[in-house]
């Protein structure tokens, strides 16, 4: 992302927000930042694993990930994930090439499957990594996904 | 107020599969209307299930899980007649919470 677009997204949003606000009396609520945890606002995959307290997993043929080989529809991307590792707690997924890596995470009591099924936005094609947190350290998997229609407009 | 989550929870075996469609527009903050102004971003940033009051999943979400989000997992130790909820709160405050009995 440039900066220079950045800043005026920011604007623009700020303009319309104002106008929103003016015309709702929402201020508190709609004055509070949308996004405070870390690892949601990293760019990169390394930044957002290490905002979770993840550095350098392992890949794991043992982690069963499922996703189109492509989507034509970036909006909606359908992805399973199933970790045979023991120990499985969490279950996290990125996609590298969105402006925010970090998409979701599951986490695993006792007695539920190490397996989700969900759909994700894709902004273009990219890798979609399945990082899994276990006992014994972390393990990550990835999927390359092409995607036809990109998924950030809607 | 946000409209009910579907949600099936069925026992297969030893485990109960669910799989839940939840009603929410997961704005990005990225995506602009028709007169061009960005749309704000507001989207669901915690969902949890429980099942008789024992939490069987809990996950935190971003922007980028779609829209009108659908989830699936499998737990044990669920039997039919069970009540199962899942309980969502979004960046705007908001929340909701659905409950079934598991068949």
């Amino acid at each position: 992302m440039f900066p220079g677009r950045r800043r005026l997204l920011i604007q623009l949003g700020r303009t319309g927000l104002a106008a929103l606000t003016l015309a709702s009396g929402l201020v508190p609520r709609l004055a509070r930042a949308v996004e405070a945890r870390p690892a949601f606002t990293a760019a990169g995959i390394t930044d957002a694993l290490k905002a979770l307290g993840i550095a350098n997993p392992a890949q794991s043929e043992a982690i069963h990930f499922r996703a189109p080989d492509i989507a034509e529809n970036g909006a909606a991307v359908p992805v399973e994930v199933e970790s045979a590792l023991p120990g499985t707690r969490e279950i996290l997924l990125l996609v590298e090439k969105n402006p925010h890596v970090m998409s979701a995470s599951f986490s695993f009591p006792d007695g539920t499957d190490a397996y989700v099924a969900t759909r994700v936005k894709v902004a273009e094609s990219s890798l979609i990594h399945a990082v899994i947190r276990t006992d014994a350290g972390a393990f990550y998997n990835a999927k390359l996904v092409k995607v036809t229609l990109g998924g950030c407009g809607g | 107020m946000s409209d009910p989550m579907r949600i099936r929870a069925v026992v297969k075996g030893e485990k109960v599969e669910v799989k839940i469609l939840i009603a929410h527009a997961m704005e990005t903050g990225q995506r602009k209307d028709a007169e061009g102004t960005v749309v704000p971003a507001r989207y669901i940033t915690k969902i949890s299930a429980s099942c008789n009051g024992r939490e069987v999943l809990a996950a935190d979400w971003g922007p980028s899980v779609s829209k009108n989000p659908y989830l699936s997992f499998r737990f044990k130790g669920g039997a039919k007649g069970d009540k199962l909820k899942i309980t969502w709160t979004d960046t705007a405050g908001d929340s909701r919470s659905d409950e079934v009995s598991i068949a």
